[in-house]
């Protein structure tokens, strides 16, 4: 019988996760006087966190279609306005779910 | 004043502790609403109280979180979450790094016990904190401790208001991890040494959402357009 607090493989991944995480803060802090202060590998590692998040939800705006665009569209700019993510993520639900419901 | 030194009495452990707590409340607070946004959307992926309470817990960490939850789907790939994982947390690394002078002087159990709970809340703060006045890693603790008690109100608070939307599609919340993310990649422009790198990343991301199975397209366009941009950015600051 499955149980009804984890999915298949759920805790192992977040286990793995977890260690892996855990593995960088640790490491970081014992690493700290042998990582490059410059080179490609500093701006490899700097650029990643942008490079992700664009990877990331690019293809999922695409997925939701002109109506995506527009509702990404009001989200960076509610976003820029304000740099408020809960006040972003309404604008953003609600200009979809409204042009859903008229269009 | 140099307070450098680590703090060796209780006393002292004690105030800097709560110094941390209290210099993160405004952060923790964005924590919580945060933290109830990921709540709902995990709610959406079926993701259980259990689940978000051993992720909160073990792991710690936000934006990866947020990917995880987003990955939440049977069959879950350990392998596939793991490198996303793995991609999205290598910050920590430098991160752990830049807190050496923090905890220099303090013994190696310390080090790994706090490390644990270093967020880029916290560990801002404590940055901040360590250059204007010094200070020690109870600060940095306090902060931790709190932001983990907000952030497992939020997360876990959505998560159970979240279970009671039946129909996703119908109120455009299945748009609410667009919304967020892209909000989030806002956050993270640095300028114009971005555009090639993130255009490539697009690029990337869009073809092998087409042609590749379940989140590859995350880690490929990633990894892309960050090549990219150590490849620029070196040979500008070379010439």
């Amino acid at each position: 019988m499955e149980n009804h607090f984890f999915i298949e493989n759920g805790l192992i991944a977040i286990l793995a996760a977890s260690i892996i995480t855990y593995m960088f803060r640790f490491g970081g802090l014992i690493l700290a006087d042998r990582l490059p202060q410059t080179g490609p590998l500093r701006y490899f590692l700097d650029a990643l966190p942008g490079t992700i998040l664009v990877s990331l939800v690019v293809p999922s705006a695409e997925n939701a279609g002109w109506q995506g665009l527009i509702g990404v569209a009001a989200c960076l700019g509610i976003y820029a306005k304000t740099k408020n993510l809960l006040l972003t993520m309404i604008t953003g639900v609600l200009t979809v779910y409204l042009i859903r419901l008229f269009c | 004043m140099t307070n450098a030194k680590p703090a060796n009495t209780s006393t002292q452990k004690h105030s800097s502790l709560y110094k941390g707590a209290i210099a993160n409340i405004p952060l923790a607070i964005s924590a919580i609403t945060y933290g109830g946004v990921l709540g709902v959307l995990s709610a959406q992926n079926g993701v259980t109280w259990a689940e978000m309470s051993a992720m909160n817990i073990l792991m710690f960490a936000g934006s990866a979180q947020f990917v995880m939850v987003d990955m939440w789907h049977t069959p879950l790939s350990v392998v596939a979450i793991s490198i996303t994982v793995f991609i999205i947390n290598l910050r920590y690394l430098l991160i752990g790094a830049s807190l050496q002078p923090v905890f220099s002087g303090h013994s190696l159990w310390r080090k790994a016990l706090f490390m644990h709970l270093v967020a880029d809340e916290n560990w801002a703060v404590t940055i901040a904190e360590h250059r204007k006045s010094g200070t020690d890693p109870f600060f940095l603790l306090g902060g931790g401790l709190l932001l983990l008690f907000a952030w497992s109100s939020g997360t876990l608070a959505g998560n159970l208001v979240g279970s009671f939307i039946n129909q996703p599609e119908k109120y455009a919340l299945d748009f609410a991890f667009t919304a967020v993310f892209a909000a989030l990649t806002l956050s993270l422009w640095r300028g114009k040494g971005d555009v090639a790198p993130w255009l490539v990343s697009m690029g990337l991301a869009l073809i092998c959402e087409k042609f590749l199975p379940g989140k590859w397209y995350i880690i490929i366009g990633g990894i892309g357009g960050a090549l990219v941009s150590a490849f620029f950015d070196h040979k500008r600051k070379n010439n």
